[in-house]
């Protein structure tokens, strides 16, 4: 028998409780969100319990959102696999924004080691537990976390780059 | 006999006698070191294909005496340097021109090493002109073989008219403690 959707609902709901909600399919794909303190228990829930079997995490990536309360500005988006059933699961928690950090999953996927690396090293979202948090992609000396949206689009102090060449004035001709 | 279509290159200024021809020795080991460039490619993206045409067959640089490609920084004279090059591997570019022994030449073949290109981005280095010093600069994106013969070419002119004297110059020095390289 196929895995379903509602089943999945139902014992996470019976294990879980309050602590995951908002239960949706969207683009085909069965979506939840858990709360940051039990998320690290859901997925191990979805990996161990046999039914389920979600044994393969194909991706993990971050989300800053701003504008949103403090407590929901960043968010952690976790892709599931069920190789047997070929059902996948997305798993979403929300962070808080001047703090972001959740428990790692390294130790139930060794695969989400680089991946949280690298959420760390472009949104700053500190990852509990990894072994290794270290910028994986950017240079070392870097300081800031260049996908969170407050980073400037372009470096106002370069010298090299004339706007007059790049049509970034009002009238190029003139000047 | 039939007209040999071979194209030498033309010898220096000099004086021409019975048996014997005297010319400057700046001139001569200019005219050496100049048909004789060993490039190192530091190819990272297309450009570095442009550049593979370049060396094959159909437009093949060993016409003009870049016939061994080094891949050891220790044995080439001039670095190509084809493609975009990243914040992060800055120090390693850096590194292999360091190992360079003088003189040593640079090209920067194409867009991004000459200025960024495109990427005007936090990961990329806007031109490696920011931590080595070039000699010729090569428009195009990427360039075609031609236009990476004519930047070699255009390095020949540089080479053959050279002094000796140059890389112990208080400017060269001066140059090169621009960018701290000892």
């Amino acid at each position: 028998m196929a895995l379903e959707s509602v089943d999945i609902q139902n014992k996470l709901q019976e294990t879980f409780g309050d602590h995951v909600k908002y239960f949706r399919t969207e683009y085909d794909m069965f979506v939840l969100e858990a709360d940051v303190d039990v998320v690290y228990n859901v997925i191990k829930f979805l990996k161990e319990e046999p039914s389920l079997n979600f044994s393969f995490l194909t991706d993990l990536c971050g989300v800053h959102y701003p504008d949103s309360n403090l407590n929901e500005q960043f968010c952690v988006v976790y892709h599931l696999h069920n190789w047997y059933e070929n059902k996948r699961i997305r798993v979403k928690t929300f962070l808080n924004g001047t703090n972001p950090e959740v428990k790692s999953i390294v130790s139930l996927f060794n695969c989400a080691n680089w991946m949280e690396r690298e959420t760390f090293d472009f949104y700053g979202i500190n990852f509990d537990g990894h072994p290794n948090l270290v910028r994986i992609l950017n240079m070392d000396e870097m300081t800031s976390f260049p996908m969170r949206k407050e980073f400037p689009m372009e470096d106002s102090g370069r010298t090299d780059k004339d706007d007059r060449f790049f049509g970034r004035t009002i009238n190029n001709a003139t000047i | 006999m039939e007209k040999n279509k071979v194209n030498m290159v033309a010898a220096p200024e000099g004086h021409v006698g019975e048996g014997f021809f005297a010319t400057k020795l700046d001139q001569v080991v200019g005219l050496a070191r100049a048909n004789s460039l060993w490039p190192l490619p530091f190819a990272t993206s297309c450009c570095g294909i442009e550049f593979m045409a370049t060396m094959a067959s159909h437009y093949d640089l060993a016409r003009f005496g870049s016939e061994r490609v080094s891949f050891s920084p220790r044995q080439a004279d001039m670095l190509l340097v084809m493609g975009t090059i990243s914040k992060k591997m800055a120090p390693i570019l850096r590194q292999v021109y360091e190992q360079m022994s003088e003189p040593r030449w640079v090209i920067a073949v194409g867009a991004c090493a000459s200025s960024g290109g495109i990427f005007d981005t936090y990961s990329v280095l806007q031109g490696i002109d920011k931590v080595i010093p070039v000699d010729v600069y090569v428009p195009g994106c990427p360039p075609r073989p031609e236009q990476i013969v004519d930047g070699v070419m255009q390095l020949q002119e540089l080479v053959k008219s050279e002094s000796q004297r140059r890389r112990h110059s208080a400017e060269y020095k001066e140059l090169l403690a621009s960018y701290n390289i000892e």
